[in-house]
């Protein structure tokens, strides 16, 4: 699946958008995170707090349970400040 | 009659007026337009603020807005909105985002631009960074965006 990142998450991870296959065991978004918060010192630091981040699978804003499954896009960004 | 909505997001400045005309032109149904237009400010607090820089998520912020300004169009007799909304480096002065609303009358014309503004706040895919005092920081969200939006659930 591809996954994007935006504002500070991308900053800290280094790289916008990447294409990533997790193992089955990563079902739902809380877990997808876990998963990519080990694979280094950017990501540890992006989901450091994954409580403040925010989801979207395929451009639709989801929560930490929505299931992965079947997702072509999923994107990760701090709360929101347009306007 | 399909209300006509435009929405657009871009690096561009916009102009109200010109908007404005381009909303009104030929129509004889429209009795109020309601613009709102947010500008980048130069003090926040104590501080001075030098430039605020805006992303974006493309295609997400293009389809919520329109779901928004769909959801608007059905809660209100609407009969046309634009909503316009910038991205890259703005300095205090610069236009950020407008928001037109029209319809007969003047009551739906401020509610569909405030529960559209409510929403561009606290739950469109937007992000600012601001600098000041030489530092550049990312904006944090306030939680008077998110009550502010929650006014309008429909639950």
């Amino acid at each position: 699946m591809k996954v994007k990142y935006f504002a500070w998450v991308r900053e800290r991870i280094g790289v916008d958008e990447e294409t990533v296959e997790p193992p089955p065991a990563v079902t739902t978004i809380a877990e997808l995170i876990g998963w990519l918060a080990a694979r280094g010192d950017g990501y540890a630091l992006a989901f450091d707090k994954p409580g403040v981040i925010r989801a979207a699978i395929d451009r639709a804003h989801v929560s930490a349970e929505t299931p992965i499954q079947g997702a072509r896009e999923v994107a990760f960004f701090p709360p929101m400040t347009g306007g | 009659m399909t209300v006509p909505v435009t929405i657009r997001i871009q690096e561009a400045d916009f102009d109200l007026a010109a908007e404005t005309s381009a909303m009104t032109k030929d129509r004889t149904d429209i009795g109020a337009v309601v613009s709102f237009t947010g500008l980048c400010r130069g003090v926040e607090g104590d501080d001075t603020v030098t430039a605020l820089t805006l992303e974006h998520y493309p295609g997400m912020a293009e389809e919520e807005i329109q779901r928004h300004a769909d959801e608007a169009v059905e809660r209100w007799p609407i009969t046309a909105l634009t909503i316009i909304h910038r991205v890259g480096r703005l300095v205090p002065g610069d236009n950020i985002v407008l928001v037109l609303a029209a319809s007969a009358h003047r009551q739906a014309a401020f509610a569909a631009a405030e529960f559209l503004m409510d929403y561009l706040k606290a739950n469109a895919p937007f992000w600012k960074r601001e600098e000041r005092s030489g530092e550049s920081r990312w904006v944090e969200a306030h939680s008077r965006d998110d009550a502010a939006m929650a006014r309008w659930s429909k639950d």
